[in-house]
């Protein structure tokens, strides 16, 4: 059980309950689709970039509770970051559900650090990092889905 | 060369007989793999419709061919060929016996049901099939059973048509008497459904095929390791299984055809021990089955298989069915019971799967929850995405039941959709 709490902390099971940011952004100039088919976790993920700064992010779709929180936290992360400082946090957060962590990595990541516990669960970093890989995929204005399966 | 017939002359020997009552404890000692703990905590594999777990005798067979006879078939003239190749169509024999087709030449060893099905749509299909065609399946297929057919329409200007399903899970007859018609070609379609578990009503939809002569194939995967196939009595003009499903090795299968259809048909590959003899002007094919049997085969596989069929030969068929029956039974009632569960799949007739969703808690959660607590089952859409739109879901949870499943494991699970409870409260 220990193991399963670490994964499945009270700030995600909170957000995958509630998620933040969880709409279509009006606003938006730049947007992408993220699909799992294997999964089925599917989201599209909203921005509006001004210049380099991400001036809202939002999110909306369906998954796993770890899809679901990751995304909706990574929105809150991302609120007012540069494209430079996103990329940053998501190399962190990448290689902290990877387990490669450096020990001074995490507290960079905030509330994000919470994912810790998906590096004890290999299969379960394609759910963790689906809202990531969307995010940058918005970015690039890339047409087609991406996936992490 | 075209030695199997010769070789082939001796029966299997007579198969031991069980104790009358089924002893599940019993058939549990026969594999070995159930025994072991995963996460601190015993095994409850229930991931049978994905692949079943092979018994001591499988094991033995396949290590002994390599260890003591392994040779090429059908070639050579030495004393190790001789010994797999008659192997090999014993284990033909045993499959043919198995479902009940009235010659070995009509079982065709396969990779699996997915290349059995292809091998009907490329060679049958592209030769019968053309523009304005019609193409029966049902709405519970898995993608083998809806792709290759999907190949064939692009390729010809053929047209998929659907045989739709109740919310329940079970086709709907009537409908599928509509879709008959002159345009109709070819009816293909599962005999179990792999997330619902529906037995399909296979013989009813065989004839009516028929009364319009259109041939029926059948896909046995989920059907063959959990019901009575008897392809004789079903008149089906195909029927394919697969080997892992049915406690036998991976990579081997069963494609049955009526040897009448089979003849017509033009081969799938290219290759030796397909042909009789080969000019760079032209090339005699070899006959059934070897005609669909080019390349080297997968020897260990279907002698594996045959193993696997002559373990299952030992029980009675009806003791197994009650037992996966009474197992269906009790775990559909209390898992139907636990707080949030919707069950997928609720046909009259059902064998061995269960699947299911739980209100606010996707499917993945429910996997990892489960298998850290040494359960395993599987999470997603089961290679049948159209079903999973028809009942409006990304994806399910299937607990999936063999004969070494008890109650006991069941009640293990019901334990652990509980703690699923416990996390996401």
């Amino acid at each position: 059980m220990s193991d399963l709490r670490e994964l499945y902390q009270e700030i995600i099971l909170e957000h995958s309950k509630q998620p933040r940011n969880y709409r279509a952004l009006a606003a938006a100039n730049h947007k992408a689709e993220g699909y799992n088919p294997l999964c089925g976790d599917h989201f599209t993920v909203y921005l509006n970039l001004e210049g380099d700064t991400i001036r809202d992010v939002s999110f909306e779709g369906s998954g796993c509770a770890i899809s679901k929180a990751s995304a909706s936290m990574m929105t809150q992360a991302l609120k007012g970051k540069s494209r430079a400082d996103a990329e940053k946090l998501f190399e962190k957060f990448h290689k902290l559900v990877t387990g490669h962590a450096e020990s001074n990595g995490t507290e960079a990541l905030g509330k994000l650090a919470a994912f810790s516990g998906v590096s004890e669960f290999p299969v379960r970093v394609k759910c963790a990092t689906l809202a990531w890989h969307t995010l940058q995929a918005a970015l690039k204005d890339q047409q087609e889905p991406v996936s992490t399966e | 060369m075209n030695t199997a017939s010769q070789v082939v002359t001796g029966s299997l020997p007579p198969l031991a007989s069980r104790a009358s009552a089924f002893d599940v404890e019993r058939v549990r000692r026969d594999f070995a793999i159930l025994h072991q703990k995963i996460n601190g905590k015993p095994l409850v594999y229930l991931d049978n419709a994905a692949t079943a777990q092979k018994p001591e005798s499988v094991l033995r067979t396949v290590d002994k061919y390599y260890r003591e006879y392994n040779s090429n078939i059908h070639r050579g003239v030495h004393y190790l060929s001789e010994r797999a190749t008659q192997a090999y169509e014993q284990a033909r024999q045993a499959a043919q016996r198995f479902i009940n087709a009235g010659d070995p030449s009509e079982v065709i060893f396969v990779r699996g049901t997915t290349e059995a099905i292809n091998l009907v749509a490329q060679t049958y299909g592209r030769k019968h099939i053309g523009a304005g065609d019609e193409i029966i399946i049902s709405a519970m297929e898995h993608h083998s059973g809806i792709v290759p057919w999907q190949i064939v329409c692009q390729e010809k200007g053929a047209k998929l048509c659907v045989i739709p399903i109740n919310d329940q899970g079970e086709i709907l007859l009537e409908e599928y008497e509509r879709l008959l018609g002159p345009k109709t070609k070819f009816v293909s379609l599962v005999h179990v459904s792999n997330v619902l578990g529906t037995i399909n009503p296979v013989r009813e939809v065989v004839e009516m095929a028929h009364r319009r002569g259109i041939p029926v194939m059948l896909d046995g995967a989920q059907a063959a390791p959990h019901v009575k196939v008897d392809v004789r009595g079903l008149d089906c003009d195909f029927y394919a299984f697969s080997s892992h499903k049915l406690y036998g090795p991976t990579g081997e299968g069963v494609l049955y055809g009526k040897a009448k259809l089979l003849e017509a048909m033009p081969p799938y590959q290219g290759g030796g021990d397909m042909i009789s003899s080969v000019t760079f002007e032209k090339t005699t094919y070899n006959k059934l089955p070897h005609k669909f049997e080019a390349g080297t085969p997968n020897i260990a596989g279907a002698i594996g298989l045959g193993a696997a069929i002559q373990y299952l030969n030992e029980f009675d068929w009806q003791q197994v069915e009650a037992h996966e029956r009474d197992i269906l039974n009790y775990a559909t009632e209390r898992v139907a019971r636990v707080p949030g569960v919707r069950l997928i799949g609720t046909a009259r007739e059902k064998t061995a799967v269960l699947s299911f969703v739980m209100e606010g808690i996707h499917p993945h959660d429910i996997g990892t929850i489960l298998d850290q607590e040494g359960i395993a089952v599987r999470t997603g859409h089961h290679c049948a995405q159209p079903l999973m739109q028809r009942f409006a879901i990304p994806a399910t949870a299937r607990a999936s039941f063999g004969l070494y499943n008890t109650r006991t494991d069941v009640d293990a699970l019901v334990a652990g959709l509980h703690k699923v409870l416990e996390v996401f409260q």
